[in-house]
């Protein structure tokens, strides 16, 4: 917001504000405004920091164990990406600083890129996440009020919507009565056109564990490795994980970094702790969620610069809208360095 | 936005003689509702706030008549009273905290005043400004609907989505402002809507106090009044955003479960209170700061002497801004937190009372032997110290750990805050208006109903108030709408009270609206202020000043103005070195 409005100023041929006495007092105003914008973002987000670490702190195991169904592998990549458009961004108001409208025109193209990219890759991981019935909400299958059948049970996309209302109104009736196990085996419609998926996806209770649908899932998945997306308790040496890669024998293990450590996974979990599972997906949604949206604003930001940087109004006595739509950028990009760590690399 | 009709209306005939006023220099609707000009923002800020503050002020009387007997009152049905009497409550306190008090001061006169203090033509990013009022006045209908739909609710015996009142308490504290049927999800989006209006205009204030200062204006040549918008600008933009987030969650609670706050799906409701409180904690502070520096102008002015202790007033305010973040803990000092974090924060609520009391010893050392008048703004600062001291001194009671098990959730805390936010805050924006509304509007007040009001209010405010410290030591709690008999003493000079308070409000409101139609023109210095608002005409032109003001000078050194019988207002004396 402040961004618009502090170029929005530079309107006009004497693109000096009516309130300033000088360019370099507007120019430095604008950018002042923008960093006191960032920090505000960053309290906002401090927020969700504060309540991961709380959680985190208190149900240390329920993190670890619930964050194998996090893919490292497109995170690693969107973090590569998201560094990348960082990268094209401060190349983007070197040129706009030089003058160099080629460059500065490629340079925000390829950030507009980047910005893509990551939202696509994210797209990827949350329809992933979808089909594997890990879900906001009460359409998420660890949840205690989740209900078998309610939400993802058909093929995503159509029924997205109308499946999430239905999953709420149903775990509403259910009360808190339905307990823990519930949760576990919803997912076997996930993957419906495979049909292997639902043979496997029969077993509630508290034992079994709730992965096996979700890797069978995955092998089945016709495509490449990279869109494995949901790693699952792969890496882990005791009884049921191992079966479980056992079952799997197609699946890569996009973050087996250190497979010697001792690793808790969700069927390790006593009843109570896997009650809270969901949380751990609650705040990585609401996370990366609010993340995206600010992406998003980026890229719209991105590509109004885009189309004012080949109407050729910038120069090295004008580019502080570039300058600041890159802090902005950053800022994303760096909430972003945070987050990865924080929820795809917990040990 | 509206480019093209901001630089029509700008196009500034020259350098005339006496340019036309704000007021003015454009006319018909749509000049004030895309201006970008800080004083039409102020004054649209002005009445969108009152209308608020009445709104907030129904309700209290409302509550207070159910509270006149033991037993239903207003309405037979007990069922039914109980429930109003909870709408009632939460609804004033969410309207008079989230539209009325935080705004109040930063919205109306900082957002009027502060550029021209600083010789500014404007703040430093006046759309950001038209948009945080558009945010506040969308924030507003968002309540506007919650009370809509619970009086349609009411009435047609319907069950509205999204609508129906609000009944939790002004808080929203989980797990019942999660499964409440009442407008919660509106109400939040309300105030985090709010919130934004709120951070922008701190982001705007920050930039300007910054980047728009005339030369010679050191940080310490600033009038006191802006030191406490700065304070208060760095709590709008450090909590603000902390309490958006803390109410994007509760809505995703509420709509999709996500179980955060909620015990039963592994959540913890603790962490709501501690999200409420980091951000509603500080937020206390938007609410006293400024009301703060209007004291520290109005006590010297209207007893034209120089400010004492201007360093440690200033220090203080940025003291009390970054002491308010940490003592959040002890609104919870019931909630089960550890006894270790009890008593930190006990510690840390101590310790803010130091650059308070350093405040109100400054303002009592510059009142001693000034020549103090006791204008209308006087009355209401004088109101201010004895009322601030009264609510300072309680909150220490409130502060130990001991005592505030007893005192906790009883009418003891809920007088508290109103001698604090009410006796405080509001008795500090009466001071601020009454100080101000000359150069505003143009007009002087009338002395008189001035007089008349300040009394009303203050009884008023005393009678409602004080004897709620009595019945909540004795053990009455708050938010009940029913009470056994030995209270009907306490609650009934409570509610008559209220409306003699009521009454005092109206009668300031009279005077306002009298002034602007009768009400003598004023003079350009009608106090002999030397802060640079001063030094415009009153009301101001449009750019402020004809000529920007380079050197301020300290802008409590009265010794230049002397008194114009002519106009009845202060001019500079002539031999007075440039």
């Amino acid at each position: 917001m402040s961004a618009h409005d502090g170029s929005h100023h530079e309107d006009g041929s004497p693109h000096l504000a009516h309130h300033f006495d000088s360019t370099t007092q507007q120019f430095d105003t604008v950018k002042l405004g923008m960093w006191v914008f960032l920090a505000t973002e960053i309290l906002m987000f401090g927020g969700l920091f504060c309540a991961y670490a709380v959680y985190r702190r208190n149900h240390p195991e329920v993190f670890e164990a619930a964050h194998f169904y996090l893919d490292t592998t497109l995170g690693a990549i969107n973090t590569a990406v998201l560094i990348s458009s960082s990268l094209t961004m401060a190349w983007a108001v070197r040129c706009a600083q030089l003058g160099q409208k080629k460059g500065l025109v490629l340079c925000l193209s390829l950030t507009i890129l980047g910005g893509f990219g990551f939202m696509g890759i994210k797209t990827v991981e949350y329809s992933h996440k979808w089909h594997a019935g890990i879900w906001m909400g009460t359409s998420n299958r660890f949840h205690p009020l989740h209900v078998e059948g309610g939400g993802h049970g058909t093929e995503a996309g159509a029924g997205s919507h109308t499946g999430t209302g239905a999953a709420t109104h149903a775990g509403t009736e259910a009360g808190t009565g339905t307990g823990s196990e519930t949760g576990s085996g919803t997912a076997s419609g996930t993957e419906s056109g495979t049909g292997a998926a639902s043979a496997t996806g029969t077993a509630p209770g508290a034992s079994p564990p709730p992965a096996p649908d979700l890797l069978v899932a995955d092998v089945a998945r016709p495509s490449g490795p990279e869109h494995t997306s949901i790693p699952l308790p792969s890496r882990g040496e005791s009884g049921l994980s191992a079966l479980l890669v056992d079952a799997d024998p197609g699946h890569t293990t996009s973050g087996a970094l250190e497979g010697g450590k001792h690793e808790v996974h969700v069927e390790d979990l006593a009843d109570g702790d896997r009650r809270r599972v969901h949380i751990f997906f609650q705040i990585y949604f609401l996370m990366t969620g609010l993340h995206g949206i600010h992406v998003l604003v980026g890229m719209g930001l991105l590509t109004w610069l885009l189309i004012r940087s080949i109407a050729g109004v910038f120069g090295p006595r004008r580019f502080n809208a570039v300058e600041i739509v890159g802090l902005y950028w950053h800022l994303v990009d760096l909430i972003w360095i945070f987050l990865f760590p924080l929820l795809y690399l917990i040990h | 936005m509206t480019t093209s009709t901001d630089t029509s209306a700008r196009a500034r005939p020259g350098e005339k003689a006496s340019p036309p006023s704000y007021l003015e220099h454009s006319k018909g609707i749509r000049s004030w509702l895309f201006t970008i000009d800080h004083k039409r923002i102020g004054v649209m800020y002005l009445w969108a706030v009152l209308g608020a503050f009445l709104l907030g002020g129904l309700f209290a009387l409302l509550l207070r008549t159910e509270l006149m007997n033991p037993g239903p009152t207003l309405i037979a049905d007990e069922t039914k009273a109980w429930d109003f009497y909870n709408h009632m409550f939460t609804l004033h306190g969410a309207v008079m905290v989230f539209l009325f008090v935080i705004p109040a001061i930063p919205a109306i006169l900082g957002n009027f005043i502060l550029p021209i203090m600083l010789g500014a033509k404007d703040v430093a990013f006046p759309r950001l400004n038209l948009l945080s009022f558009y945010l506040y006045s969308l924030g507003g209908l968002f309540f506007v609907w919650v009370l809509l739909s619970g009086v349609i609710e009411a009435g047609l015996d319907i069950d509205l989505p999204g609508g129906g009142g609000l009944d939790t308490g002004w808080t929203f504290y989980t797990p019942y402002s999660t499964s409440s049927s009442s407008g919660v999800t509106a109400a939040t989006l309300g105030a985090f809507i709010l919130g934004f209006s709120s951070i922008l205009t701190g982001l705007n204030f920050i930039s300007s106090i910054h980047m728009l200062r005339p030369e010679g204006m050191t940080w310490f040549r600033m009038p006191l009044m802006l030191w406490a918008l700065y304070g208060t600008s760095i709590i709008q933009i450090l909590a603000t955003p902390v309490l958006a987030i803390t109410l994007l969650l509760l809505v995703a609670e509420r709509t999709l479960k996500v179980g955060i706050f909620d015990p039963a799906l592994g959540g913890d409701p603790v962490l709501y209170q501690h999200f409420f409180w980091f951000y509603s904690h500080p937020a206390v502070y938007i609410m006293i700061l400024p009301g703060m520096g209007i004291l520290s102008e109005v006590i010297s002015i209207h007893s034209r002497k120089h400010i004492f202790g201007y360093r440690f007033i200033a220090y203080s305010s940025i003291a009390i801004a970054l002491l308010g973040f940490l003592v959040w803990g002890h609104h919870m000092f019931t909630s089960g937190q550890s006894a270790l974090a009890n008593a930190i924060f006990s510690l840390l609520t101590f310790s803010v009372s130091i650059p308070s009391a350093i405040k109100v010893f400054n303002w009592l050392a510059t009142l001693y032997k000034g020549a103090i008048a006791l204008s209308t703004p006087m009355l209401y600062a004088l109101g201010f110290i004895l009322l601030f001291t009264i609510g300072g001194l309680t909150g220490l009671f409130l502060g130990a750990l001991s005592v505030d098990i007893h005192f906790h959730d009883t009418y003891f805390i809920v007088a508290h805050f109103h001698y604090v936010m009410m006796g405080s805050t509001l008795f500090a924006f009466l001071s601020g208006m009454y100080h101000w509304w000359p150069k505003i509007f143009g007009k002087m007040t009338s002395p008189r109903l001035g007089w008349i009001g300040a009394v009303l209010v203050f009884v008023g405010f005393n009678l409602t108030f004080f004897v709620q410290f009595v019945a909540g030591s004795q053990g009455m709690p708050r938010r009940y709408a029913n009470y056994p008999e030995q209270f009907t003493i306490y609650h009934q000079i409570s509610t008559i009270g209220a409306f003699v308070l009521g009454l005092g409000l109206f009668v300031v409101l009279a005077d306002w609206l009298w002034s602007l139609r009768w009400g003598k023109k004023a003079p350009a210095n009608p106090w002999g202020g030397n802060s640079l608002e001063w030094h415009c005409a009153s009301p101001p032109p449009l750019e402020n000043f004809a000529i920007a003001p380079t050197d301020a000078g300290d802008p409590y050194r009265f010794d230049d103005w002397v008194r114009d019988e002519e106009t009845g207002g202060y001019v500079k004396r002539q031999e007075s070195p440039a």
